[in-house]
């Protein structure tokens, strides 16, 4: 029973942080067809603009500022980067964002050190909300559910309920026609990067403090966010909150389970002893994802909710 | 490139006694990480060595020959490290220093091995400072290496001999991370436990891949839940880190017995929170009862390096034993340094240090140290917080012997 | 269109003359090189580095069969290098073994040859990852080459018994019967055996560029769509190519094995993938010269770079980016532009612009390493100061801002004036 509900409140609290981060990748994927490599390197910047920030202010101002910041270097990067390289076809959009993660890492060792900085949670959420079994449960885990879903909440509106919104939707299925009707595709994707961006510095603001802000945050959730953004689907926000969350519960509740395979595989003479009997499902659980990439791309192209294949 | 290269000569300013003629100087090659995600850890044993070096220098150097520290970046690889090493021995070095992975020693303790075969006359000594697989002094001895750090097997038989002293704990959870050294460290910690407190329960033994996990909550949780009093964890890097954070955030009450507590910017991403709990077996920490002159000497260090905190004593004594070694001698050939290093004991600045003649392993006095707030004298980090040791938490060197499998061949 | 006449479509084949120049020529020369290096009496340093150049320049060719020739971006290629490379070591021991023990076929299997188990373990390991993963091309291809590669580093550390562990597999490759009398000791003796596969390889990469599957996994790069019209079928296509890229990164492997005798877990994660990406990118995809070009270059720097400044990663980024955005061709593009245009009719008004953008490029470039290196002095904090040509530049002074502003923002100004000078040009 406790074991059901950690892995439950767990999954659902890390699914909803995968999801910040990679909400805005399914953006910037599904409207430009760029794999953003760079994407949680703009993670770990938020969550070192969040630290500066907050070190002068406070963490609610940064909060506020910091996705801002971040988003308008994502702005500057298509406008500057991403545009030229555009006309050399995806390969080249794909390997400019990979030297780009490559570049920002060195940056912001040189800026803020190349150890960890203390980013910590604010003290007005720095206490066990509740107990249970014996463990305790931090407000600031349930803050990050809170901020998750007003996050959820707020793209929705944005993408169903206003005008920007519509023509967002719309370039992100049939970006020529929405061309042909005049509107500034090239302005919309540096707004869509910019935005998708800013998403990713706002996961950096609520997750760096909760976990590690060290520049090796960025190569650390580099791979897990393509994972959502492919198992998800291209052109779907709910396929990408799907996925995150099918992760998060995946994840947490593989690493509660002991079993061995040769607990499972001792009818075919597996022994306990050997190399592969020896290991047990939970030691597997942070591969899962890959495992789990490989096949939704082998028999279901499209991700779970996607619209069209990759 | 001309530009550069001036520029990193002129930035090396513990270099600048390379000046003098090539002769007289004692080259120690160091082999280690200088950019990089491990950059920082090798950047300070650098800062070490050559600090080591400087004071020796002061003294007249080694034989009346300065002694050159160079620092060669191995990206923490093994195939670069054995380019970086042809570079050493280019260079006509014929010490060389490494400590940070075992995976790169292995491929020096093996390249020095078959240079020293095929260049008789020219042989090549390997000081490890940090490199802690068992295998180097045991199956895989040489006697062209000598570790001057505890191994994985002797830093157990330490963190297992204080846990024989602490009645209140009952429950041990192991974990660690999925690949030799944390097989090993679980190992170790499951055989000397039921040797040596057969009334502990073990309540978790877990391995998880390593360098993958991001969120440690679900396997705290799950430590929490058997009830265990102590975890005992071979991590390292942000698998160690992660763990703790989460450990604290999820209101863990007991001991952390870690190897790598103390290893560069984990205390800052720990945090407050996590003093009194956490505690790493070392041969040093800088709130020791100390003698003028090693207080002068770690004062000395953190006031040149004032980014850096001391941490890897043990350099100091490979430089000290180094030196020994070489008066002993008479000489600064690498084969007599290393018959002169077999078996030499001297009162070091902590108590009694051995290197033992069998597998070139030193034997040397371990503290289990807290990270603490109280009777911090030298924080780290910049932090008001430190580690800590007291009385009871000293384990003598004899204590960490080891059997060894070793079969020393020595060169005639 | 109706009344065509038979064209002669021998009189569009290139001549004898032509084949020769452009297809054995540039590879003979290649070879040349190799061969005579040895004369120049390099530095033991040199020839390890040279033995790593020609390691590199298979596997970074092996990946460009990939990327350039088949147009399929992979981020786990190091796989099929590693597996090869392991195999190789455990045949190594094999080799061993058996010399020392009871014979068998091992006894007899000389180390020279050990790239050719590489190579057959390599194209195993292909043509079974290469099944699931060749479907599809674009953007799938490369992220479930992302996640085997992510799932194989991870059994790299599991599985001790092929991997060993973190402290990895070693052998001794002075063992077994010696070939063309190399002891394979002395670094002097493993160039030769490196330089045969280097030219072995090459030479095997771009026969197979000639071959037809060669030429169909081009065209399937190009229109997978018109392949399958003219009867091939694309997916096929890309599984035998895959393969065979397999088994030459399996050959390089195998070359490694004998030069460092020692493989570990980290060879088969995502780093060397990603450096090899590197190399074929940086050298030039397009060019079949380009991946050894990038091969040597990104060598020079990984190994040497690091002495004289620890920021070498950052200026590898730099030029990895400088390239994507400026030279898609890559080195080699550069090369074959600079050759094409001193032999075009407006030499003089391209060797004007050259000038003018080498100068904007050299301004932009030393201000850029001058602030790199005040910055990451200023970022250690061990109060170093950056002194150029005796030069003392400490992070307050304003001679340093100087030096670093106006050399930036003279050089990015001449480029700019450079470039809105071509496209006048062009209009």
């Amino acid at each position: 029973m406790e074991t059901i509900v950690f892995s439950l409140l767990n999954g659902v609290i890390y699914g909803l942080l995968l999801f910040m981060l990679s909400s805005g990748l399914t953006l910037i994927f599904s409207m430009m067809g760029v794999l953003n490599f760079a994407h949680a390197s703009f993670y770990m910047l938020g969550a070192y603009f969040a630290y500066t920030i907050s070190e002068a202010s406070s963490f609610w101002i940064a909060l506020i500022f910091a996705p801002i910041l971040v988003g308008l270097i994502g702005a500057a990067v298509e406008r500057w980067g991403l545009r030229t390289v555009h006309v050399n076809g995806h390969v080249a959009e794909l390997l400019f964002t990979f030297g780009l993660a490559y570049l920002i890492d060195e940056v912001v060792k040189i800026i803020w050190g190349r150890n960890a900085v203390d980013y910590r949670v604010p003290e007005l959420l720095d206490f066990p909300l509740f107990e249970l079994f014996g463990a305790q449960y931090p407000a600031y885990r349930i803050f990050t559910l809170f901020v998750a879903l007003a996050m959820l909440a707020g793209l929705w509106f944005i993408l169903n309920r206003t005008r920007a919104g519509l023509i967002i939707q719309a370039a992100l299925t049939h970006p020529h026609m929405v061309g042909h009707l005049g509107h500034n595709v090239p302005r919309i994707f540096m707004t869509v990067f910019g935005v998708g961006c800013a998403l990713a510095g706002l996961a950096g603001v609520i997750g760096g403090n909760y976990l590690v802000t060290d520049p090796a945050m960025a190569v650390q959730m580099g791979p897990i966010v393509f994972v959502v953004v492919v198992v998800g689907g291209l052109g779907s926000l709910m396929g990408a909150f799907l996925a995150a969350m099918l992760l998060g519960l995946l994840q947490t509740f593989a690493v509660a389970i002991d079993t061995r395979f040769a607990d499972i595989f001792g009818f075919l003479g597996l022994s306990e002893t050997s190399e592969v009997g020896a290991i047990s499902i939970a030691s597997l659980a942070p591969m899962l994802p890959f495992l789990l990439l490989v096949i939704i791309l082998m028999v279901r192209p499209r991700g779970l909710m996607g619209d069209r294949e990759l | 490139m001309k530009l550069v290269k001036s520029a990193a000569l002129a930035a090396a300013m513990a270099f600048a006694s390379m000046s003098g003629a090539s002769a007289d100087t004692l080259k120690i090659a160091f082999i280690d990480p200088l950019s990089g995600p491990f950059g920082p850890s090798g950047q300070s044993g650098l800062n070490e060595w050559t600090y080591a070096a400087a004071q020796v220098n002061a003294k007249g150097g080694i034989q009346g020959k300065q002694v050159e520290v160079i620092g060669l970046d191995n990206k923490v690889n093994p195939k670069e490290s054995l380019i970086q090493f042809q570079k050493a021995i280019d260079q006509g070095v014929r010490f060389i220093a490494q400590g940070n992975g075992s995976s790169v020693a292995s491929a020096l303790v093996d390249a020095v091995e078959k240079h020293n075969k095929r260049n008789p006359g020219d042989e090549v000594l390997y000081l490890n400072y940090a490199a802690v697989d068992p295998v180097f002094t045991n199956d895989r001895c040489s006697f062209w290496h000598f570790r001057f750090d505890a191994d994985a097997d002797m830093k157990m038989e330490a963190v297992t001999d204080w846990i024989k002293g602490q009645e209140q704990i009952k429950k041990v959870y192991i974990i660690g991370q999925d690949y030799s050294f944390g097989k090993a460290v679980a190992a170790a910690a499951v055989k000397n436990l039921t040797a040596k407190r057969p009334d502990i329960e073990i309540v978790g033994n877990e391995l998880h891949p390593l360098g993958k996990v991001k969120d440690f909550t679900p396997y705290v949780q799950k430590i929490i839940s058997s009830g265990a009093d102590a975890i005992i964890t071979g991590n390292w890097g942000a698998d160690m880190v992660l763990l703790i954070k989460s450990a604290m955030d999820s209101g863990f009450k007991g001991e952390i017995l870690t190897y790598y507590g103390g290893s560069k910017g984990a205390a800052v991403a720990m945090g407050e929170s996590a003093t009194g709990h956490v505690k790493a077996i070392v041969e040093h920490n800088t709130n020791l009862p100390m003698s003028d002159a090693h207080a002068a000497y770690v004062d000395g260090y953190e006031a040149e390096y004032s980014e850096d905190d001391y941490y890897y004593h043990r350099i100091s004594n490979a430089m000290k034993m180094l030196a020994m070694a070489a008066d002993k001698a008479g000489s600064t050939e690498p084969k007599a340094i290393a018959f002169a290093l077999e078996g030499m004991t001297w009162e070091g600045p902590t108590g009694t240090i051995t290197m033992r003649a069998d597998n070139h392993q030193i034997l040397q006095p371990m503290f289990m140290s807290t990270f603490s707030k109280d009777g911090v004298t030298r924080g780290v980090e910049d932090l008001p917080l430190g580690w800590t040791s007291g009385a009871n938490d000293r384990i003598e060197g004899e204590a960490t012997k080891t059997e060894t499998t070793c079969k020393m061949k020595r060169p005639s | 269109m109706s009344d065509q006449t038979v064209q002669n479509f021998e009189s569009l084949a290139p001549s004898a003359g032509q084949k020769f120049t452009q297809r054995v020529l540039p590879l003979a020369v290649f070879a040349l090189i190799i061969l005579i290096i040895p004369m120049f009496n390099p530095s033991n340093l040199m020839l390890t580095l040279l033995n790593v150049m020609g390691i590199n320049i298979v596997f970074a060719l092996s990946y460009n069969m990939l990327l350039g020739r088949g147009g399929l971006l992979s981020f786990g290629h190091a796989v099929y290098f590693g597996l090869g490379g392991y195999a190789a070591v455990h045949a190594m021991r094999a080799i061993e073994n058996a010399s020392y023990g009871d014979g068998g076929f091992w006894a007899s299997y000389p180390v020279f040859f050990l790239p050719v188990i590489g190579f057959g373990v390599g194209a195993l390991a292909g043509a079974i990852i290469g099944w699931p993963s060749c479907r599809r091309a674009g953007t799938p291809f490369a992220m479930i080459s992302l996640g085997v590669a992510e799932l194989i580093a991870a059994a790299g550390f599991m599985f001790g018994s092929i991997f060993g562990g973190e402290e990895g597999i070693s052998g001794d490759r002075m063992n077994g019967p010696e070939l063309f009398g190399l002891s394979l000791g002395p670094i002097n003796e493993v160039y030769w055996f490196i330089a045969f596969w280097t030219i072995l390889g090459t030479v095997g990469i771009y026969a197979f560029t000639r071959t037809p599957l060669g030429k169909m996994s081009e065209a399937t790069r190009d229109n997978p769509e018109r392949v399958e019209f003219v009867g091939y079928d694309p997916q096929r296509v890309r599984y035998l190519v895959f393969i065979f890229a397999g088994g030459f990164a399996g050959l390089a492997g195998g070359m490694a094995a004998v030069q460092y005798e020692i493989f570990t877990p980290e060879a088969v994660s995502l780093a060397p993938s990603g450096m090899v990406l590197l190399m074929a990118y940086i050298g030039g995809i397009r060019y079949f010269a380009g991946p050894i070009l990038g091969a040597v270059v990104l060598t020079y720097m990984q190994s040497m770079l690091s002495d004289y400044s620890e920021a070498w990663l950052l200026y590898l980024g730099i030029l990895f980016m400088a390239i994507v955005m400026f030279a898609p061709g890559g080195l080699a593009g550069i090369v074959a532009g600079l050759f094409n245009g001193l032999r075009a009719d407006d030499r003089s008004e391209r060797v004007s612009k050259w000038a003018i953008m080498v100068v904007g490029c050299v301004l932009a470039f030393v201000g850029l390493v001058a602030l790199v290196e005040v910055a990451i002095r200023w970022s250690n904090g061990y109060g170093e100061v950056f002194e150029p040509f005796g030069m003392h530049l400490p992070t307050a002074s304003v001679l340093t801002w100087v030096l670093i502003v106006l050399p930036l923002a003279a050089g990015f100004a001449i480029l700019r004036f450079g470039a809105t000078r071509n496209k006048e040009g062009q209009a």
